[in-house]
C-alpha cells in the first residue's frame, strides 16, 4: 500500500473510493450532465463514465466559468465525485465547493498533487482522510 | 501568502453591510487564499455569468444573497438567463424548472445587477477602461474584456463574479498583476494564405487552435496585416476560452497591450513560438465538426457570442429575402434587438424563417427541437464545441454564407462566397 500526502485546496469529508482518472483536462459546464454525474463532452476519452462517488483526478480543467455551478449542483443533488484531486487549484471549480460550504451541504475535499503521480492511482481504491494523506489500495 | 483584509474589508465580513454582503466577502476570501492572492484589491464593474439555471442550487444561492439583503457595489451587466424573456422564442423547459429559472432571474435582478442577459456585454455599452480591474465572468468575455479591452480580469467563475460585485472586491492575483500578462507564446500566422486569414471562418478556427496549443498560457498572433475588428476578435476569443483556458490573447499591432510584438512580450524571450501551419488550420477545422459526413441538416444556430448588428446586416444580406428550407437560429441580446425592431430587420428575418433568440443561447437552455440523430450547423466555434454535449446534437462547421445557403438547401453546402 502506498501512502501519498497531497496538499488540502479545500476542506471537506473524507473519502474511500475508487480513483477515476482523466487521460484528458474537462470542462465541467457541457462536460458533465449536472443531472447524471456522467461525462457528456463526446470528444472526451472518459464520456459517458459517472464521476459520481469516485476520487476524480483532474489533469486540468479547461472552457466555461459556469464550471462551478455544475459542480455545486452535483453536491446539491448528491451526484458529486467523493474526492477531487488537481495537478493545480482552479478558482472557477472549486468555487463550487466554497459556495457549498456556504449553502450548509456536506461536500467533498479537494486535494493538489501533481499529475505525474496520477496513473499509480487509475483503478485502485483510494482511501483520503482528512488531512489529505491518500493511502493508495 | 496569508491574506491581509483591510479594516473596511473586515467590517465587511463581520456584518458591517448585512449577511449578504458577509457571504459574499467571505467567498472572496476563500478564492483569495485558495489562489495564494496577498489582498482584495477594488473593482470598478462586473459581469455575472451566474443566471443560467443548472439546477436549483443556483436559485437558492442567489436567493441566499438575496436574503440577506445584499446589492452589488458597482455597475455589474447580466450574461445570458435560461429563458427569452422578450418572448421571441420559446424553451422546451418544464413547468417546474421554467419557475426556478425565472426566480433565478429575478434574485440577480433584486441584487441590483442590470438585466442585460448577453454574452457580448462589451458590444452593449459595458467597456471598461484600459488597466481598470474588474470582475467578469462568462469565458468570452473574460478574453475579451481583458485582450480586447486591456480591463484586466480573471476568468471569474459562476458564484465568484456576483461575491466580488456585491463586495466591491476580488482577489489580487492572475491578470490583475501586470507581470502576468506577458505574453510568453508567440502564435505565427504570417505563413497562411492572405485569403484566408481576410475570411471570417478564420478567426474561430485560429482561435480554436490557439486555445488548444496554448492551454492558459498567454499567447501573442503575429502576422496579422488585417484588423479582424471587434467581430472577429469576438470570434477568435470565444474559440479559443472553448477549446482552452485562454483568458487573455494579444494581437501584435491590434490589441492595446501589443503595440508591437516585443511590447506583448514585455521585451523578453518567448518560451515556445508556434509556426503555424496550413494542415494545423486544415485539422482544427476538421476538429469542430463531429457530423461533417451527414447528408442533412436540421438546424443552423449563429450567434456565440451574441450577433452584433453588423453581424445581422450580414446575415439579411446573405439570405436575400429567400425562404429557408430549415431554421436559422440567431442568438442575440436585447442591446441588437432594439435596432433589429425599429428597423424592421426583424420581422424580414422571420419571413425567411429566421428564428431570433434574445436574452439566451440554444446551447444553455433547450431551445432546439429533439430530434432523434439531428444535425446543427454553425459558424460559431463555441457552438460548435458545446452543441453535442449540450443539445445532443452533431455539428457541422462553415462560414455564415455557408450557414445561410445549407439553412436554404435543408443539406450542407460548402464554398458559398462569404
Amino acid at each position: 500500500m502506498t501512502q501519498l500526502q497531497t496538499e488540502i485546496l479545500v476542506h471537506g469529508q473524507p473519502a474511500d473510493a475508487e480513483a477515476l482518472v482523466l487521460t484528458a483536462p474537462i470542462s465541467f459546464w457541457g462536460g458533465v450532465n449536472p443531472k447524471t454525474g456522467l461525462i457528456a463532452d463526446v470528444r472526451h476519452p472518459q464520456h459517458g463514465i459517472a464521476v459520481t462517488g469516485k476520487v476524480l483526478c483532474l489533469p486540468g480543467t479547461i472552457g466555461s466559468s459556469s464550471a462551478a455551478a455544475v459542480l455545486l449542483e452535483l453536491v446539491y443533488a448528491g451526484l458529486a465525485p467523493a474526492a477531487i484531486i488537481l495537478h493545480e487549484p482552479d478558482a472557477i471549480l472549486l468555487l463550487g465547493l466554497i459556495v457549498a460550504q456556504e449553502m450548509g451541504h456536506e461536500t467533498p475535499m479537494a486535494l493538489r498533487l501533481d499529475r505525474q503521480a496520477f496513473a499509480n492511482l487509475s483503478n485502485h481504491k483510494l482511501a483520503i482522510d482528512g488531512a489529505g494523506i491518500v493511502n493508495v489500495q | 501568502m496569508v491574506l491581509e483584509l483591510t479594516a473596511e474589508q473586515q467590517a465587511i465580513v463581520n456584518g458591517s453591510r448585512g449577511a449578504g454582503a458577509a457571504m459574499a466577502i467571505r467567498i472572496v476570501a476563500a478564492t483569495a487564499r485558495l489562489m495564494g492572492a496577498p489582498s482584495l484589491i477594488p473593482i470598478a464593474s462586473a459581469h455575472i455569468d451566474g443566471a443560467l439555471y443548472h439546477g436549483d442550487s443556483g436559485t437558492l444561492f442567489a436567493e441566499k444573497l438575496v436574503e440577506g439583503g445584499a446589492k452589488v457595489a458597482v455597475r455589474a451587466t447580466l450574461n445570458v438567463g435560461s429563458l427569452d424573456l422578450t418572448g421571441c422564442s420559446r424553451n422546451r423547459l418544464e413547468p417546474r424548472e421554467r419557475g426556478m429559472a425565472r426566480r433565478m432571474m429575478d434574485a440577480y435582478r433584486t441584487l441590483g445587477c442590470e438585466p442585460t442577459w448577453t454574452c457580448a456585454p462589451y458590444q452593449a455599452g459595458h467597456r471598461p477602461a484600459l488597466g481598470s480591474d474588474v470582475a467578469w465572468g462568462e469565458s468570452n468575455a473574460v478574453v475579451f474584456c481583458n485582450s480586447v479591452l486591456g480591463a484586466r480580469t480573471n476568468r471569474y467563475g459562476d458564484f465568484l463574479d456576483i461575491a466580488c460585485a456585491i463586495a466591491g472586491y476580488a482577489p489580487y492575483y492572475g491578470f490583475h498583476r501586470p507581470e502576468n500578462r506577458r505574453a510568453t507564446i508567440v502564435f505565427d500566422v504570417s505563413d497562411l494564405d492572405a485569403g484566408f486569414l481576410a475570411s471570417e471562418v478564420a478567426w474561430p478556427i485560429l482561435g480554436s487552435l490557439f486555445g488548444r496549443e496554448v492551454g492558459d498560457s498567454v499567447g501573442v498572433v503575429t502576422g496579422i496585416h488585417h484588423h479582424p475588428g471587434d467581430d472577429g476578435l469576438k470570434a477568435f476569443g470565444a474559440a479559443s476560452a472553448s477549446a482552452g483556458s485562454v483568458g487573455l490573447f494579444h494581437v501584435a499591432g491590434v490589441t492595446p497591450e501589443a503595440l508591437d510584438l516585443a511590447t506583448a512580450l514585455h521585451h523578453q524571450a518567448p518560451e515556445t513560438t508556434i509556426k503555424v501551419t496550413s494542415d494545423m488550420i486544415r485539422d482544427s477545422r476538421h476538429r469542430l465538426s463531429t457530423a461533417a459526413d451527414a447528408a442533412s441538416i436540421h438546424a443552423v444556430a449563429i450567434g456565440s457570442p451574441h450577433l452584433s448588428n453588423a453581424e445581422f446586416d450580414r446575415l439579411e444580406a446573405l439570405i436575400a429575402g429567400r425562404p429557408l428550407t430549415v431554421p436559422l437560429y440567431a442568438c442575440t441580446g436585447r442591446h441588437a434587438l432594439a435596432t433589429l425592431e425599429s428597423s424592421g430587420q426583424r420581422r424580414t428575418l422571420e419571413k425567411s424563417g429566421v428564428i431570433v433568440v434574445v436574452d439566451t443561447c440554444v446551447v444553455v437552455t433547450p431551445i432546439l427541437p429533439e430530434i432523434d440523430n439531428a444535425v446543427l450547423m454553425t459558424n460559431s466555434g463555441k457552438f460548435a464545441h458545446y452543441a453535442p454535449g449540450n443539445t445532443g446534437y452533431g455539428v457541422i462547421y462553415g462560414s455564415m454564407a455557408e450557414c445561410v445557403e445549407s439553412a436554404v438547401a435543408g443539406r450542407p453546402v460548402f464554398g458559398a462566397a462569404a
